[in-house]
């Protein structure tokens, strides 16, 4: 029997529930949809045109999956922290305080990456205008020190300027797309390399290349970091996200379709803002001006998304005494996790300003991939332990376990793709991981009450 | 009895965040100044080059020009650079047991910390 009941809680000041789900696919979208805008064609160079277009869509099924499980998981923990708040009630303490770590450095490094590109982007631009060798640090530090303010102030403010600019993002795609079917382009479509040169690399290619087709939709997951201040989230983290999945598969997809057709392979798989350098090839200044703007706009929403979510969980971590207990406070007058707000954006900036982009991106893979391996054992102890009928879940995700397997090979696939080529990167983050789970278990876990790790409402877990 | 923690200096606190930095930033870094971080395509640039030699048709020509690549040579090395996926399966292996063993270290030490809290708020059940 539970005696759920006879233990309380002491009340603490929490965070607003003023979210819908227009709020949670902003949120999701506009982390990811910066993925469209740069990165992706990595894809290209790894395994060539039809590996990129096959990476995209294989990308988007291991997406599916973990939103399918997100969703399950997330609508009925809705706790602040997401996989975080997961980890902590189903796997263990030392596993939350692991996928802790992977949303931090996962959303902090894509921060940074997001800030270099918008600093290399001006760059480039002010050198199309005739003013070459521009300073591109301050643009760096005034975008993550404005982000940071917006998210200092308040989610509301923060996630509605994100709605906004993330809807204009898209439908920058969706112009292009239409502009260059239309005839708007100087130059024609050409698909040639699809028949001359369809797989350069052969088969192996195409597993080589699902490592940078994550980069299409990595941190969709990240709807569910707001889960303590959504309206209804047994509503609104499944609509959202899905609606999520389903926007970025599209985008995706055009996307590959205008950069494949106007880019050639070979410049493509190696562009540093893809969908900008289509437009150019256009020869159309509208559409150049227009995904200039894109581009800023995606990447600021990504920034501003990933500030969000990491403060969340470094919030979800310091309120539970995985780290320092003063991390874990509520602004008492914006109700935002504002000193860890404050604590990250050092973080960002180290990386911003002193990391090669390409590490950077990686390192934020790396930590999404190992977050979504935690995904698929995560789930299949969720029912293990409390199965459909003993807690009452916001959303029940069907097929169960296929999703779980299913995620399970593509992320298998996706290490063997990130070790051709960056196997000692990977084997450096697991060394990392497997030091930092040491110091846990073994010194920082003494300062956490044991107790205090379970607050959900349900019964004893079944096998315990 | 609920287990009550000990309270952490300041200076405790500090310590370990600068232990967790320094972990983070070396993560990163370490591979970098090693030489070890990220694939680099090799170029293999050809004599004489021509857009036909290079493979390149009518329409992506065009492209290459309106990209700032007015002739081939100037596109020579970009057309011509391969990643090399060779492997060894030695490495490989040693990745597998990597993961593998990282996620079965976590979680068996993550279970013997979750029976403890389970423990603690239903209480104890004489299992595990």
């Amino acid at each position: 029997m539970s005696n759920a009941s006879a233990v309380q809680a002491p009340e603490r000041l929490g965070l607003l529930r003023v979210l819908g789900p227009g709020h949670v696919w902003a949120l999701g979208v506009g982390i990811v949809l910066v993925g469209e805008y740069m990165g992706w064609n990595f894809s290209v160079g790894k395994g060539g045109m039809i590996a990129g277009l096959v990476a995209c869509w294989v990308a988007g099924l291991l997406y599916t999956c973990v939103a399918m499980i997100d969703s399950e998981v997330t609508s009925t923990v809705a706790a602040a922290g997401g996989q975080y708040a997961q980890a902590k009630h189903i796997v263990g303490p030392l596993m939350a305080f692991n996928v802790g770590l992977f949303l931090v450095m996962a959303y902090t490094m894509l921060e940074a990456a997001n800030a270099i590109t918008i600093g290399f982007l001006l760059d480039t631009v002010a050198g199309m205008l005739g003013h070459t060798g521009l300073n591109q640090q301050p643009f760096i530090i005034m975008t993550i020190l404005a982000l940071a303010y917006l998210n200092y102030r308040g989610v509301l403010a923060s996630l509605s300027f994100n709605l906004v600019i993330t809807a204009f993002a898209f439908v920058a795609i969706i112009v292009l797309f239409l502009a260059v079917q239309f005839g708007a382009s100087a130059v024609p479509l050409d698909f040639s390399a699809v028949t001359n040169e369809p797989l350069p690399y052969g088969w192996l290619g195409i597993i080589a290349a699902l490592h940078f087709g994550l980069w299409y939709y990595l941190g969709i997951e990240g709807t569910c970091q707001a889960a303590e201040e959504v309206r209804s989230p047994a509503r609104s983290l499944p609509f959202g996200t899905m609606a999520g999945i389903m926007t970025l598969v599209i985008a995706a997809t055009l996307t590959w379709y205008v950069c494949s057709g106007l880019i050639p392979w070979e410049y493509l798989g190696s562009a540093g803002t893809p969908l900008f350098d289509a437009a150019r090839v256009t020869g159309n200044s509208s559409l150049m001006v227009l995904l200039f703007i894109g581009t800023v706009f995606a990447t600021t929403a990504s920034a501003n998304g990933c500030i969000n979510d990491a403060s969340r969980a470094w919030f979800s971590m310091g309120r539970d005494r995985y780290l320092p207990s003063w991390f874990g406070a509520v602004h008492p007058r914006y109700r935002t996790p504002y000193r860890s707000i404050v604590f990250l954006i050092p973080i960002a900036l180290i990386f911003a300003l002193g990391a090669p982009l390409d590490q950077v991106v990686t390192f934020s893979i790396l930590s999404g991939l190992l977050g979504y391996t935690f995904m698929t054992f995560n789930m299949v102890m969720f029912r293990k332990k409390w199965p459909l009928d003993t807690i009452k879940r916001g959303y029940v995700h069907p097929w169960h376990p296929l999703p779980a397997v299913v995620l399970l090979v593509l992320c298998a696939a996706t290490y063997f793709a990130v070790f051709l080529g960056y196997g000692t990167q990977l084997i450096a983050m697991l060394c990392f991981y497997i030091i930092a789970s040491l110091w846990f278990h073994f010194w920082r876990y003494r300062f956490v009450k044991r107790g205090d790790q379970f607050t959900m409402p349900w019964p004893r877990p079944q096998g315990y | 009895m609920a287990y009550q923690p000990p309270k952490q200096s300041l200076a405790g606190q500090v310590v370990d965040v600068i232990v967790l930095l320094v972990l983070t930033v070396g993560a990163l870094y370490l591979p970098l100044y090693m030489g070890l971080a990220g694939a680099a395509k090799t170029p293999a640039p050809i004599e004489n080059p021509t857009w036909e030699a290079l493979g390149q048709n009518a329409a992506e020509q065009q492209q290459w020009a309106a990209l700032g690549f007015p002739d081939a040579a100037s596109a020579n090395d970009i057309i011509t650079a391969r990643f090399d996926y060779t492997f060894s399966w030695t490495a490989l292996i040693v990745m597998v047991v990597a993961v593998v063993g990282y996620f079965i270290l976590v979680v068996r030490l993550s279970d013997k910390e979750y029976r403890e809290v389970i423990d603690e708020r239903f209480g104890k059940s004489g299992k595990g």
